[in-house]
């Protein structure tokens, strides 16, 4: 912006200015106007609709009512934090108390036990999408490789992933539920069972476009460094260190990205449909909820989860510049 | 109240010894969004659990199957629950599991709605008071006209409810039958739950929320939920609250606190002090002749509780209830708390469901009288509740005249009259009961 401003004071300066600047400057004016445009006309329509949509619980939101919400989220948010401290307080002074009347007592601190704000609940959605994902990377890349490298792995794996690819992650949804209740017992689990069973519904859906887009990047490295690799006689693991992963860089990340994106529209519907903490259950608790205000607060969390998702692409498109050798991949 | 709330921190120090401090400090109970699961709400806020030592998470379930489920498989500690959903879990029907309550959460605060075109229908054959007011209660004799044309034209009659062995289920049928009007049989031996063998009005299962959209849809034509759903349609304007639960049955008991039984064995400290803590809430519920309410609406309207406007919650709160738009009654008692040995489990409670399930073929074989008391003796369990009342009790926190004499007590109310068709229930004598139904399954029948 500022550097756009910059060219327009440049403009005045000089009278003189060259076809070409002139070009570029209209060109950075068009960058910065248009998406400003298409917003104004999208929140236009958007007030427009809303106020001809009457539904049971009122209108439907428009832009005024969603911002207000988001006031009324923050103040929500604030006030939980005071109701802590208060809990926290009230905690100490009854284990103060109990250790006075009983010294061998060893009192030990409680979480809060308050509502989950708008605000952690997307932190915990964040957690949650990115354990998934993290997890999935780890399995996904070195099976991706292992198909990749050898045809007699790749025949006897691909029937099993092409049937589990089309499912629908949310179809896993009660079979992984009904799995981590049975076999994930402890009296004190380091993770919540919630946490756990949207994790692996996670990681259930990254797992499938990472292995498959890592063992075709994999398959069709270029023959000749293939060959050099082979006239060098590189023991397998260099070979898959120094030609494979570099040479299958680009192809991991596309399916790293189509991995993330998947994750994060999943993650919200399990949450939705288990009630596990997250955005999803935010959005399912207020549509339960059919307040005046429900709607315009639903409202809100969908402008938070499309900003999120778009964030989390383009942060994998920058870490894919980065480290990619392929600069033309991460444009794709 | 500063009296009472000194004399609990002077207190707390003998029970210590007494009571014993918890075995699970924290724990994680589950409620669907409804208004009567205020006893879990006031407990929590007003600061009754942590008095207790307990430190709780309160969260929302998305109907009543994820929580039956929640509770068996432990991720929750307890729950909200449905007066049936212990006694089904522990006879086997649906799911098979051991869950016992303490504490029963409140009396009455259902209602059964029907969509404007029945409603139209009805009207006529209503008799009217000289205001040109409709007479209360309306029998399910007015809608029976109109079933029989839907029947006569090869129409089903379909209406909601809100889970198979839900209180709303029973209580539409109980309407129902007493109208004359069959709601079909269940016959579990033959793999049928659908409940709808023989029936003339065809019921089947919609969560509350959806209620007012199906009715609106034209899927179904009525159906019998909990509060707001029946206010919701008067406001909405599109259908008319013809009955209330407390006009069908007075003083019916709804809801449940719903734990396992192995929760129970293991941590009795625990389950003592938390059924202290609802016992506290369900008193402070009812205190001040309802004066403390509007306090407890203003924390359900809370988006974390049951969320839904101050005002619509307000309303089934204090007292009042609107039927046909315009013709408010008051309907007193409309959801109790406390009053009438409100939260006291008692045995002939847990008989009225089983003689419904049986009624209804939901028990499908004849069992003698002494299976009813067994099974409800296995669920509801007084002896709990009693030694958190008389803790209370000894405590000077609630006087000892608002419980039942803990001495005299034998978990059987007085034979009940106030039912809608008249019949007198006595929980001594379930298969009398059964056998006084003219619709219904009686002893000895069987699908």
């Amino acid at each position: 912006m500022s550097l756009l401003i910059r060219n327009l004071i440049n403009l005045n300066r000089e009278q003189s200015f060259s076809d070409q600047s002139l070009l570029l400057a209209g060109q950075k004016l068009k960058l910065a106007l248009l998406p400003i445009l298409g917003l104004l006309a999208f929140l236009l329509l958007w007030s427009l609709a809303a106020n001809n949509v009457t539904t049971s619980l009122g209108k439907f939101p428009g832009p005024g009512a969603v911002a207000t919400q988001f006031d009324n989220l923050y103040q929500e948010h604030m006030n939980e934090r005071e109701k802590e401290q208060a809990f926290y307080q009230r905690q100490e002074k009854r284990n103060a108390d109990r250790v006075a009347k009983d010294p061998t007592y060893v009192a030990k601190i409680r979480a809060y036990t308050g509502k989950e704000t708008f605000l952690d609940q997307i932190i915990t959605s964040l957690k949650t999408v990115m354990s998934g994902f993290l997890l999935a990377a780890v399995i996904a890349i070195p099976l991706g490789i292992a198909i990749g490298l050898s045809q007699t792995l790749n025949q006897a794996i691909n029937p099993i992933i092409q049937v589990f690819k089309p499912v629908s992650p949310l179809a896993w949804l009660p079979l992984v539920t009904m799995l981590v209740s049975a076999l994930y017992v402890s009296d004190d689990p380091l993770f919540a069972k919630s946490f756990v069973n949207s994790l692996i519904t996670v990681t259930l859906c990254c797992l499938w476009p990472m292995v498959i887009n890592t063992s075709v990047g994999v398959a069709s490295i270029n023959q000749d460094w293939v060959n050099v690799s082979q006239v060098l006689r590189l023991p397998a693991l260099t070979h898959v260190r120094k030609i494979v992963l570099p040479a299958s860089i680009p192809a991991i990340f596309t399916g790293m990205r189509m991995s993330l994106g998947i994750a994060w529209m999943v993650l919200i519907a399990a949450e939705m449909l288990a009630q596990n903490p997250g955005l999803g259950k935010f959005v399912w608790d207020e549509f339960q909820n059919g307040s005046s205000q429900s709607l315009s607060r639903i409202m809100a969390a969908v402008i938070v989860i499309g900003l999120i998702g778009f964030f989390l692409d383009r942060m994998m498109l920058q870490l894919q510049r980065w480290l990619s050798w392929d600069k033309a991949s991460a444009k794709r | 109240m500063a009296i009472a709330a000194f004399s609990f921190v002077v207190s707390t120090s003998t029970t210590a010894e007494e009571l014993g401090y918890p075995e699970k400090e924290e724990l994680t109970f589950g409620f669907i969004k409804l208004t009567d699961m205020a006893p879990i709400a006031i407990a929590y806020e007003k600061g009754f659990f942590e008095d207790e030592g307990l430190y709780v998470t309160i969260e929302a379930q998305a109907n009543w199957k994820v929580l039956l489920d929640g509770v068996i498989d432990g991720r929750l500690d307890g729950a909200h629950m449905l007066a049936g959903q212990p006694i089904a879990a522990t006879i086997g029907y649906g799911t098979k599991a051991n869950i016992i309550t303490p504490f029963s959460m409140d009396l009455n605060g259902n209602g059964i709605t029907v969509s404007n075109e029945i409603w139209k229908q009805m009207k006529g054959n209503i008799p009217k008071q000289a205001d040109g007011r409709p007479v209360h209660p309306i029998k399910a004799d007015a809608l029976k006209p109109v079933v029989d044309k839907f029947i006569d034209e090869g129409k089903p009659f379909n209406m909601g409810m809100v889970f198979p062995v839900s209180t709303h289920n029973y209580e539409l049928r109980y309407w129902l039958a007493a109208g004359g009007i069959h709601p079909g049989y269940y016959a579990p031996h033959k793999g049928d739950t659908s409940g709808q063998i023989d029936a003339q009005a065809l019921l089947s299962v919609t969560p509350p929320p959806q209620m007012p959209a199906t009715l609106e849809a034209g899927t179904i034509y009525g159906y019998c939920v909990g509060e707001p759903w029946n206010q919701q349609a008067v406001f909405k304007g599109i259908g008319v609250p013809v009955v209330t639960d407390y006009e069908i049955w007075k003083d019916n008991p709804e809801k449940v606190f719903g734990i396992t039984e192995e929760f129970a064995e293991k941590y009795p400290n625990t389950t003592i002090r938390l059924t202290r803590a609802l016992i506290r809430a369900a008193q402070w519920l009812d205190a001040n002749d309802n004066g403390n309410r509007p306090e407890a609406v203003k924390i359900l309207s809370e988006s974390k509780y049951v969320g839904a406007d101050y005002e619509v919650i307000a309303n089934s709160m204090t007292g009042t209830f609107e039927y046909e738009k315009g013709d408010k009654r008051s309907v007193p008692d409309f959801n109790v708390f406390f009053r009438y040995n409100a939260t006291y489990p008692y045995y002939s409670d847990a008989i009225w469901y089983l003689t419904q399930m049986r009624r209804w073929g939901q028990i499908s074989e004849d069992k003698p009288d002494s299976w009813y008391k067994e099974v409800a003796a296995k669920v509801y369990r007084p002896d709990i509740y009693k030694k958190a009342a008389q803790s209370l009790i000894e405590e000077k926190i609630i006087d000892a005249a608002l419980f039942p004499d803990f001495t005299s007590e034998d978990g059987f109310r007085a034979p009940q009259t106030h039912f809608i068709d008249g019949i007198v229930y006595d929980g001594s004598k379930p298969n009398d009961y059964i056998n006084k139904f003219s619709i219904g399954l009686k002893a000895g029948e069987k699908i």
